[in-house]
């Protein structure tokens, strides 16, 4: 998925007054749903300065504001993944500590903070769970002592939302395998026994899914 | 990212890097893939955009509203301290190994406990949870490894050295992954020792009547 994109700035914009940001997303309403993910994007950098802000000033407002966005989004996300509640509730808290622990390490150059939550959401389940390590790759070197530029900050968060709306705008055949593969758990050879498709159609639907999606991003 | 590091040719599948990223890996794949991660950029790349999907979709599932005492109850998880030390930013402790590598063998690659295999070929497992395999090979230079077939999945990071078998060749940071259908026999090349780092899925569970020290035997 290349740098170079070109973005509808006019949705975003639109979106931004639309009152659906707390609208639950459904399935059987794509078009709320593609509205409340557009109006998501709007606020991605946002979220960036909530980061720096607990970083450098343990700033419990911004955390607060951080933790009523995304502990319901990560609960919801644990539990369409077959966690429990009482697991998911303990889990999510068990993120968001780890995000205000963790502020310090944030690339917005690198992730998009829902993109960086997700990562710690699936490690902690990991671990919760799963009770063993994730080797993770060598961080690289860095390249700069500092701040990340605000275009570098923006063109990463324009390429998630490029992605979201991508991802939404998929056939639900091909959107509903990636998402069933992302609620962890399920190997791709149980998501066929679970669809009772043959494991060679799940992983055509995938390779599909993600050809249609470096398309979107080009 | 390796300097020193030769154009690698053979990345990972996209399976791989999915289920890397959903976290529905064995451990020992994910030492492999993070592995091969430390050193091609390439699939680095690929990882984030994997990420990105996994985050994308978390944010696509709704809301469920957390209990009334969460936030509190997050708050005094942050207050009182009792953190896991932070892991320090990672000393590159060695030019050649990937570091996710080095963590597991517990230091450099002269605390790796090899064990002989016969033909001069040495393996050393890797301590990971029991659903899949990891470990090192060495095999010295133009020698081969014993034929063999796989019951699931084998992955193959080549670390040092190359080697060569009846698909291609395969260099330093190339990655191979071999399905069950695939017998093989590697041969490294002339030159230096070749060591790679492999994880195999789990043989069949054996009955419990089988002692875990024969099991060790029958891994091999």
């Amino acid at each position: 998925m290349c740098m170079l994109t070109e973005i509808d700035i006019h949705a975003t914009t639109d979106a931004r007054s639309s009152t659906a940001a707390h609208a639950v997303a459904t399935r059987d309403n794509r078009a709320k749903d593609q509205k409340v993910i557009v109006n998501e994007l709007s606020k991605r950098t946002e979220w960036v300065d909530e980061i720096y802000a607990i970083r450098d000033t343990q700033d419990s407002a911004a955390f607060a504001k951080l933790f009523s966005h995304f502990a319901p989004r990560v609960k919801a996300f644990l539990m369409k993944g077959g966690s429990s509640p009482e697991f998911s509730e303990e889990c999510v808290q068990d993120v968001m500590a780890t995000l205000w622990r963790k502020a310090h390490m944030f690339d917005p150059t690198k992730a998009s903070v829902s993109t960086w939550i997700f990562t710690i959401a699936r490690n902690r389940k990991i671990d919760m769970i799963r009770k063993q390590r994730r080797p993770e790759p060598e961080e690289l070197p860095w390249g700069h002592q500092e701040e990340p530029s605000a275009a570098d900050v923006m063109a990463l968060s324009q390429e998630t939302g490029q992605l979201a709306r991508a991802i939404a705008a998929l056939p639900d055949k091909q959107r509903l395998i990636i998402e069933r593969a992302y609620f962890g758990d399920l190997s791709h050879s149980e998501i066929a026994e679970e669809t009772g498709l043959p494991l060679g159609t799940i992983k055509s639907r995938i390779r599909l899914a993600l050809d249609r999606l470096r398309h979107a991003m080009t | 990212m390796k300097n020193d590091m030769k154009q690698i040719n053979h990345h990972l599948t996209d399976a791989l890097l999915m289920g890397y990223s959903a976290g529905t890996l064995p451990e020992a794949f994910n030492l492999v893939v993070s592995s091969h991660i430390s050193l091609c950029d390439e699939c680095r790349a690929r990882m984030h955009e994997f990420d990105a999907v996994g985050g994308a979709i978390m944010l696509d599932q709704g809301s469920v509203p957390v209990g009334e005492g969460a936030f509190a109850a997050t708050m005094a998880l942050i207050n009182d301290g009792k953190w896991d030390t932070p892991t320090s930013t990672q000393a590159k402790k060695d030019a050649t190994f990937p570091q996710p590598l080095l963590d597991y063998i517990g230091g450099d690659m002269s605390k790796v406990k090899w064990r002989k295999l016969g033909g001069g070929v040495c393996q050393a497992i890797l301590p990971t949870t029991k659903d899949a395999t990891a470990r090192l090979l060495k095999i010295p230079a133009g020698a081969a490894v014993p034929d063999h077939g796989h019951r699931g999945t084998e992955l193959t990071l080549v670390l040092q050295g190359a080697f060569e078998d009846e698909s291609d060749r395969f260099n330093a940071g190339d990655i191979e992954v071999a399905n069950e259908d695939m017998v093989h026999q590697p041969i490294a090349k002339e030159g230096v020792d070749c060591i790679c780092l492999t994880a195999t899925d789990a043989p069949l569970q054996f009955s419990g009547l089988i002692p875990r020290v024969a099991q060790r035997v029958f891994r091999i």
